[in-house]
């Protein structure tokens, strides 16, 4: 039971709710222990349990949801979360603060539910779990290709989110960009 | 030796620890002579850390882990009984 406490937080990342979640860990317990997935002798426990975690969630409880399945995210550049906190007047944020006291866990973890499922749970598996290309594409059942274009695409969504959201509490200013510009472009300074 | 753009296309990919070898070794020249492509690197580099930790840190309810054991009937979380343990 050691991996608990990680499969019920990414069961709430998969569910957005307490009580699927709890179902969900307990019918995943349920099915690694009674053997239905087929655990091979030297493969990672952890990796497999994810891998039934996944697959549950999306064969029982994803058809429960009652948001509607979007199958793209908005695209935005490469940098955009990191070209705006460089370039706007940061009100609430002091030069010393950390991204980990600028964004609050609630914000963090809505950025990531407000992915549609085929890239939050990719984000969820390599930013969140640490699980690598190889083990991701092994746990989703797809090709190691389509996991990196949507975690790709996954991530830059989500740092959009993760903008909103400063921009909704004020702690930045305005639109970090529109355009897609080189990397080496010096950020817009304001004022 | 890698340039800005080819350096900053390989961040997620460096991040993740997924580059060859030699790929690796290239980024690693340039960021050791590219102070903007280091910070951008380090931004991302300290992002990941805070979407684990802050999307990692659920507390379980302390009654799931008795509700799968009652389901087995087996004690699974070694308390030496199944199901609630007699102190909460």
């Amino acid at each position: 039971m050691q991996y608990a406490p990680q499969l019920y937080s990414a069961a709430l990342r998969m569910t957005r709710n307490k009580a699927d979640a709890e179902d969900l860990v307990q019918d995943t317990y349920l099915r690694a222990y009674r053997g239905y997935e087929g655990f091979e002798a030297g493969t990672n426990l952890r990796a497999w349990l994810f891998r039934i975690l996944t697959n549950t969630f999306i064969n029982s409880y994803r058809a429960k949801q009652r948001r509607p399945q979007i199958d793209d995210v908005e695209d935005v550049d490469e940098l955009y979360l990191y070209k705006g906190m460089r370039s706007s007047d940061v009100a609430a944020r002091s030069p010393e603060d950390t991204l980990f006291e600028t964004f609050t866990d609630d914000e963090v973890k809505a950025a990531l539910e407000a992915l549609p499922d085929n890239f939050r749970i990719p984000v969820l598996l390599a930013d969140v779990e640490g699980f690598s290309y190889k083990e991701i594409a092994e746990i989703m059942d797809v090709p190691i290709g389509t996991v990196m274009s949507r975690l790709h695409r996954g991530r830059k969504a989500m740092q959009k989110r993760l903008w909103d959201s400063a921009v909704d509490r004020r702690l930045v200013e305005s639109e970090p960009m529109t355009t897609s510009t080189p990397a080496s472009t010096p950020p817009d300074e304001h004022g | 030796m890698a340039d800005c753009d080819e350096t900053l296309r390989a961040l997620q990919t460096f991040l993740d620890g997924e580059l060859s070898p030699e790929a690796q070794h290239g980024i690693h020249d340039h960021l050791d002579g590219c102070l903007d492509c280091l910070q951008a690197f380090d931004f991302h580099a300290e992002l990941r850390q805070v979407i684990a930790a802050k999307c990692r840190n659920d507390e379980m309810p302390p009654d799931l882990l008795h509700r799968i054991e009652l389901c087995f009937g087996e004690d699974i979380d070694g308390d030496g009984r199944v199901g609630p343990s007699a102190t909460t």
